[in-house]
């Protein structure tokens, strides 16, 4: 069966062959290797015309090269970048194009150079099989046990080995522990489940951070919404954090366009059709952005799952399984657009932990 | 290769009397570097195109790492919040930022090269795993994986997945506003993991996401850790290629215990380093032609904002299409209180878990179906492993199916479809489109090697009716050069397994019976449909059937003698 491979005469090829592996032809009805194909010179092997001009040919592909990385250099103190985008654009483009013609006139010169001057004779060399003999191994296998012998492992209790075997297998911990018990932070995951929406906390746009009245919320229009904060808060790592679970997307639906929201018996979740909902997508925790004023839809850009703002966000299509929360809301004595409470549920993707 | 014999009291040769030879003295004298000299300069490497694929993945990797040493130069892995002063570019001036962003930005429009180089680096990270992929194909799909080099196939599986490493933990540095959602899909993916999502989604960001710990916990894993791992397990699989010298193409004289080419010095020293400066060059072409990754225009990261159309970079697209394939309907489960969101787990988790393990297995499966445990070093033509192929092209069908889904978007709006009929096609296409990719491949093959064995048995047709004198026409078939038809019938098509039957001589039964059945069954679906390779006798037969598709002995050379002045119309 590897015949096919090898010359016929090689019988101890043979004996490897697995015996169940059937083979559709018997080995002496095999063709034979015809051995390496018959030479073809090239034409710089006969003509020296052809060969002096693959040479003149390399040449210049060096000469360009270093035509090319005076040209980077030239570029480089001629042509700054002047800070407009076009500046910048400029800039890399010829400094990127005098080093690509350094690299590609080496690259090609060295390539022409093998393949129409080099000697394209080919060789043929033996491959031994990889296994090492059978002397060697017994050798090796000795070796070892002579070395196990010396260590004195061999016939001692088992304490000894249990107690070289646990001490190697333990310390890493020492260091394992401290490392995994900071990399963390808190570990403290219970902040997942809530966000730091509280009761009457305004409504504020997002970036600008400007309080909402109700009054300018017109119906059809869209607003991204955050808690109003200081200025201050504003500029922090924990303001980012906060506002990647607080973010909340706010649309004025035409009150009878409303089917349902969240709200649970004897409670009012929106402000006379004004709804608002976790931005923080159910699937994966994008931020849930495009709203389609007609259908009422909202779709997540990452992965198209698509929710129904007049349906209490329910989801009609995509990899999100749940509702995006909503978040109640009133308006306080002023006008403006209050929370009347955290979400109900946790916001964004699910965990293993969610319910609990 | 022994140093053992190497005898280093024996008498000094000749003096070397040039500086090389003086160098060269003194270097061997202290390293024994004449014995790897003499075992390597004239070492012999099989020459195909296909060879240079693996070349061009290892040359990206060194641009990665030349362009990759000038960014760490410019770039500050630092999410402290500053406000952009530099005037350049006008949109983001004054805005407040990440340092990493800020840093991105100065080094995109202040430093020299610096965009350049920025440009090169993020090519070469594509360039690098589309090199990889299309040389992991050449390998499946010519059997290089097979017997002794299963292990560096699984090598490579690393490198290949590492790769992946690399480049989304770079992709994410900028901490620009598409980075930023990226990161927030993979803590979305991490939350999803049973029991320990939670845990582990602190563990990476250093606290809820985004914190101010993860830029620099990814730059970190992007310039140290991977491609550290990245570089020694280079070094192992090359180590290994060398050890076991490279795989040939099957051809006239190439066997399993010979290799056939040109000596590393000088062709391959002058071809591979030409690739090399070829890599390079066409990389930095692509740096300062195309611009990629304009973190200006997506702004530093918002967790509120997010622009439609945002892709990840292609390697990474089946994954977005895995996880936007996956109806989230009934898909999120609770157990005894805890949530298991299969909508996410499953097409983030469970989908690469099974493309993976598919590519770890494949070689260990197909030598258990085969009962192979030979070495080989001449490789298969596709066409002569037709399930092997099919499986490949399976695959693949797979691979790009999910890519596709992963650009969804991009499809709708190109061609003004709705996005909900284009998802509802691939989620159908992902079960469909490689079961048929498979099929056809398999009878393509199947239809190749028929092909094969026709040329093999009758000839070319050269084109040349001839008229006999009893008015009989026929066309003149030229036999088969040695080498064309060497090509041709130089394959192996096993048979399924036979294995021992259920009970033995005495009516016991055989233990391990079932198990047997099982592989045979396996067996069966690899090496049912098969084509044996032409035989002589078959070659003989056919000549001698007389359908005078080849003429012998006088009535050819009479034939042949004529032809000169046949017309060669067809």
């Amino acid at each position: 069966m590897s015949e096919n491979q090898n010359p016929p005469a090689d019988t101890s090829h043979e004996v490897t062959v697995a015996p169940e592996a059937g083979t559709a032809v018997g080995p002496a009805e095999r063709f034979t290797d015809p051995g390496i194909p018959e030479h073809k010179h090239r034409m710089t092997d006969t003509d020296p015309r052809a060969a002096k001009r693959a040479e003149r040919t390399v040449t210049f592909l060096f000469v360009l090269s270093v035509l090319g990385t005076i040209g980077s250099i030239v570029a480089y103190v001629m042509v700054p970048p002047d800070g407009t985008t076009s500046g910048v654009r400029l800039s890399t483009l010829l400094l990127g194009l005098g080093l690509a013609v350094s690299l590609l006139g080496i690259g090609i010169a060295g390539i022409h150079w093998a393949k129409a001057l080099m000697g394209d004779r080919e060789m043929v060399q033996e491959r031994h099989p990889l296994a090492s003999s059978d002397e060697t191994r017994a050798e090796a296998v000795k070796d070892l046990n002579d070395g196990l012998e010396d260590s004195g492992v061999v016939g001692r209790r088992g304490v000894l080995k249990g107690a070289f075997f646990g001490a190697l297998a333990l310390f890493p911990l020492a260091i394992a522990v401290p490392l995994i018990g900071s990399v963390g932070g808190d570990w403290n995951i219970s902040k997942f489940k809530h966000t730091m929406w509280k009761q009457g906390m305004r409504l504020a746009i997002d970036p600008s951070g400007r309080p909402i009245k109700a009054s300018d919320v017109t119906v059809g229009s869209v607003f991204h919404v955050v808690p109003e904060t200081t200025e201050e808060f504003r500029e922090t790592h924990e303001w980012i954090t906060e506002k990647s679970k607080a973010v909340v997307l706010m649309v004025r639906l035409n009150p009878e366009d409303l089917r349902t929201d969240q709200s649970p018996e004897g409670e009012t979740w929106s402000h006379e059709g004004i709804v608002a909902y976790s931005k923080i997508c159910t699937h994966v925790g994008c931020p849930v952005a495009l709203y389609e004023q007609q259908t009422h839809h909202l779709l997540c850009p990452c992965h198209q799952s698509t929710f129904d703002i007049a349906d209490s966000a329910k989801v009609v299509f995509g990899p999100a399984n749940r509702r995006l929360p909503q978040l109640p809301i009133t308006v306080d004595s002023d006008g403006y657009l209050v929370a009347q409470d955290d979400f109900a549920e946790p916001i964004g993707p699910s965990f293993w932990e969610r319910l609990k | 290769m022994s140093t053992a014999t190497h005898d280093t009291t024996r008498e000094a040769p000749a003096e070397p009397t040039t500086p090389i030879g003086k160098a060269a003295d003194y270097l061997d004298q202290r390293t024994t570097i004449g014995v790897l000299v003499k075992e390597f300069a004239r070492k012999v490497f099989p020459d195909h195109w296909s060879f240079m694929l693996g070349e061009i993945a290892l040359f990206s990797f060194v641009v990665l790492i030349a362009s990759g040493f000038f960014l760490t130069m410019f770039f500050e892995p630092s999410m402290a919040l500053t406000t952009y002063e530099g005037e350049h570019p006008a949109n983001m001036h004054g805005q407040l930022m990440s340092v990493a962003f800020s840093s991105t930005l100065e080094m995109s429009f202040e430093v020299r090269g610096g965009l350049l180089m920025r440009q090169i680096h993020h090519w070469a990270a594509l360039i690098f795993m589309a090199s990889i992929v299309v040389h992991m194909m050449r390998v499946f799909f010519t059997g290089a994986f097979r017997k002794p080099r299963e292990l560096n196939w699984i090598v490579g599986i690393i490198l290949m997945i590492l790769g992946l490493g690399a480049g989304f933990t770079g992709y994410s540095l900028p901490d620009d506003v598409l980075s930023g959602n990226g990161l927030r899909i993979t803590d979305g993916v991490i939350k999803s993991i049973p029991l320990i999502g939670s845990p582990l989604s602190y563990f990476v960001f250093g606290g809820e996401f985004p914190g101010h710990h993860i830029v620099p916990r990814l730059f970190t894993l992007h310039i140290f850790v991977i491609p550290g791992i990245l570089l020694a397990l280079i070094a192992l699989h090359l180590f290994l290629m060398v050890l076991q010298k490279h795989t040939q193409y099957p051809g006239g004289g190439r066997t399993d215990k010979n290799v056939v080419g040109y000596p590393a010095a000088p062709v391959y020293v002058a071809k591979m380093t030409g690739n090399f400066f070829i890599v390079a060059g066409v990389l930095t072409l692509m740096g300062a032609t195309m611009s990629i990754n304009n973190v200006w225009n997506y702004g530093p990261f918002d967790p509120s904002p997010v622009s439609a159309g945002a892709q990840p970079d292609w390697y990474m697209l089946f994954l977005e299409g895995s996880l936007r394939l996956m109806p989230g309907q009934g898909t999120e489960w609770v157990i005894g209180g805890f949530t298991l969101p299969l909508n996410v787990l499953v097409p983030a988790v469970v989908i690469p878990g099974i493309l993976f393990t598919f590519l770890i297995v494949y070689p260990f499966l197909e030598a258990r179906v085969t009962g192979d445990k030979r070495e080989h070093h001449v490789l298969d033509r596709p066409r002569n492993k037709p399930v092997r192929t099919g499986l490949g092209v399976g695959f693949l069908a797979a691979f790009i199916i999910l890519a596709l889904a992963g650009s969804n978007d991009l499809i709708a709006t190109h061609f003004g479809l709705s996005i909900n009929s284009i998802t509802w096609v691939f989620r159908i296409l992902i079960f469909v489109g490689p079961v048929f990719a498979y099929y056809i491949t398999k009878r393509i093959c199947l239809g190749l090697q028929r092909k094969d064995r026709e040329l093999v048995l009758h000839g070319h047709e050269s084109g040349r009716i001839v008229r006999f004198a009893n008015g009989e026409y026929i066309e003149v078939h030229t036999p088969l050069d040695e080498q064309e038809r060497w090509l041709r019938v130089n394959y192996e098509a096993p048979a399924p397994l036979t294995i021992a039957p259920k009970t033995d001589a005495r009516g016991v039964k055989r233990k391990g019976y079932a198990s047997d059945k099982r592989w045979q069954g396996l067996s069966r679906f690899f090496y049912e449909d098969r084509v044996s390779p032409v035989t002589p006798a078959e070659v003989e037969a056919a000549h001698s059937h007389g359908e005078h598709d080849q003429l012998d002995g006088s009535e050819r050379q009479a034939v042949e003698a004529g032809a000169g002045t046949t017309s060669r119309e067809h």
